[in-house]
């Protein structure tokens, strides 16, 4: 364990100054920022909305962009990133003949990669409702502050994480095995592009394919039902975190971190 | 012993680059590991540092066998495989920093270091922007850092020029001379090995030709006898003439196998006597090169 708490500072120490890191950081910060001036721009015509609607009409050109183009292009980029930091360097043989088990370095390194699109995630929600509120208070007449969107956005931005883990293992595999860039980026951009088709039509067998979860994890955001005996009697939100897309996308997960460590302890170091 | 191998055979695909290989490195040795490009020695050190793993054969470090002791074997090894494994993104330091925070060194050592391979000028500047010697010798100091028993070098002096080749060599001897530490170091240039080293091993096409002290290995040499004249090639014939052996004829050199100061002197005044101008003659030590190169060729 100790091995693996070391590995993983290490992974951020080393990483911290990359274009990887900072994808996750920007990407929301600037994503977010757009949309705010955006909404400030266009406050005028916004006055009339409810609270609930404003923040529905903040939060969807995020959502839609991140989840739909966005998100599996970080994945792949992310997955990427941290392994061709040990092939440019050509540490691979360092890293592996440090006095750590070589489950924890691999270990540290894949929940490393979860870990940076977790926190990308959280930041898109950090953001969200940072600008947002933001928004309401340089521009009271913008309703936000009697609406609270947290929870919900939340268990959106989670189950957008539950359904990124099948394709970031399988692209995390990918890059460990290959050194350069124009494989593992086309394989996933080409599975991509299959994965929105097959989700986008609702073909039925879409869940068993990982690269359709990003846009079905979208569709998993329920209709808006009316409160009726809800005190403000607003419609509310359901968002069905473990649906059966969720499943097959964590049992890939868990089955490519075991099958990628035998081939890291097979294939040794080249 | 520091290092132990028994019968140690690998096979890439169906090429055997490592054929039984017993390889003894005494403790407080510079163990030179010599042979040609291709003749096994990477692959020989990553058996070592588990990277590659044992097919045949056995691995025992510090008297204890490899695959059992992985982890309790590494934490005293230091290690620097061919060109140095270096983040390019980060400083000099930041590199030291980051193995010191998965060794869990204390950073005084990293400063340490930094001075001992010269390059505390440049700690700051990124590893992208260093030259070929200082990216060697931030290798050097990234194997050195958490003060290991054992050094495995593989052609730690590549790229480095005169001066660089003769720091890293009296930092080594300092090393194994008053740390008491054992150097394990590869190259295919017997002359930098030779000024440093106490034992070597020569291998080639993946097994070992030779194994023993630099003394064993000199005594293999037989020193002959440079003769330097005015006429070469009928003073050899001369020589030959009156029973007495040569070995090689150059422009200006006749070479004939030392047999004792006497017969140096008798082949000295029968060539002045015939009259061959000597402008000199002396005893030579057979060139380790030309050695190496025999008991390499000879494969």
């Amino acid at each position: 364990m100790k091995g693996f708490i070391l590995s993983f500072r290490s992974e951020f120490y080393k990483t911290r100054k990359t274009m990887g890191f900072w994808s996750a950081v920007l990407l929301p910060l600037l994503l977010c920022l757009f949309v705010f001036i955006g909404f400030f721009y266009k406050s005028d015509g916004l006055i009339n909305n409810s609270s609930m609607e404003l923040w529905l009409k903040f939060a969807a050109p995020i959502l839609g962009v991140m989840g739909l183009l966005l998100m599996p292009m970080l994945i792949i980029f992310i997955a990427y990133s941290v392994n061709s930091l040990e092939h440019k360097a050509d540490t691979w043989k360092t890293i592996f003949s440090l006095p750590i088990s070589k489950l924890s370095v691999y270990a540290a390194k894949y929940f490393y990669a979860f870990f940076l699109v977790f926190f990308c995630l959280a930041l898109f929600v950090l953001f969200t409702i940072g600008f947002g509120n933001l928004l309401g208070v340089i521009k009271p007449s913008l309703k936000f502050s009697e609406y609270s969107i947290a929870s919900i956005l939340a268990q959106i931005y989670f189950k957008f994480f539950l359904a990124s883990l099948g394709i970031l293992s399988i692209q995390f595999l990918l890059s460990l095995l290959f050194s350069d860039f124009i494989k593992p980026m086309g394989i996933g951009f080409v599975c991509v592009i299959v994965g929105g088709i097959l989700a986008g039509n609702s073909w039925q067998y879409a869940y068993l394919f990982p690269y359709s979860h990003p846009m079905m994890a979208m569709k998993a955001l329920g209709p808006a039902k009316n409160g009726g005996n809800h005190p403000s009697a607003m419609p509310h939100f359901t968002v069905d975190l473990l649906t059966k897309d969720t499943w097959v996308s964590l049992v890939i997960a868990v089955v490519v971190f075991i099958a990628g460590y035998f081939i890291v302890l097979r294939k040794s170091v080249k | 012993m520091v290092i132990n191998t028994q019968n140690l055979t690998f096979t890439f695909g169906n090429q055997t680059v490592v054929k039984s290989l017993s390889l003894q490195v005494p403790e407080g040795s510079i163990y030179g590991f010599l042979g040609p490009n291709g003749a096994g020695k990477t692959t020989t050190i990553k058996l070592l540092l588990n990277l590659l793993k044992t097919q045949e054969g056995s691995i025992s470090i510090f008297d204890l066998d490899l695959q059992n002791n992985r982890i309790k074997i590494l934490s005293q090894i230091g290690s620097l495989i061919e060109q140095p494994a270096i983040y390019l993104h980060l400083t000099g330091r930041e590199n030291l920093m980051n193995r010191a925070l998965l060794l869990q060194i204390p950073e005084t050592r990293v400063d340490e270091m930094l001075r001992l391979v010269h390059l505390q000028d440049a700690a700051h500047k990124k590893a992208g922007q260093y030259s070929l010697g200082m990216k060697q010798r931030l290798g050097i100091a990234l194997a050195l850092l958490s003060d290991p028993k054992l050094l495995i070098l593989d052609e730690p002096t590549n790229g480095l020029d005169p001066n660089g080749i003769i720091e890293i060599r009296e930092l080594l001897m300092k090393l194994t001379g008053e740390y008491k530490k054992t150097v394990f170091i590869s190259s295919h240039l017997l002359a930098e090995i030779q000024k440093m080293a106490t034992h070597v091993g020569i291998i080639n096409h993946g097994e070992l030709m030779f194994q023993g002290s630099i003394q064993e290995l000199e005594a293999l040499s037989k020193p002959s006898v440079q003769i330097e004249t005015d006429q070469a090639v009928e003073a050899a014939n001369f020589l030959k003439k009156n029973n007495v052996n040569v070995s090689e004829v150059s422009d200006h050199h006749v070479f004939v196998p030392y047999t004792s100061k006497e017969s140096m002197g008798e082949i000295n005044a029968m060539l002045n006597q015939n009259g061959y101008m000597v402008y000199s003659i002396n005893k030579q030590q057979q060139d380790l090169e030309k050695l190496f190169l025999a008991i390499t060729q000879n494969a």
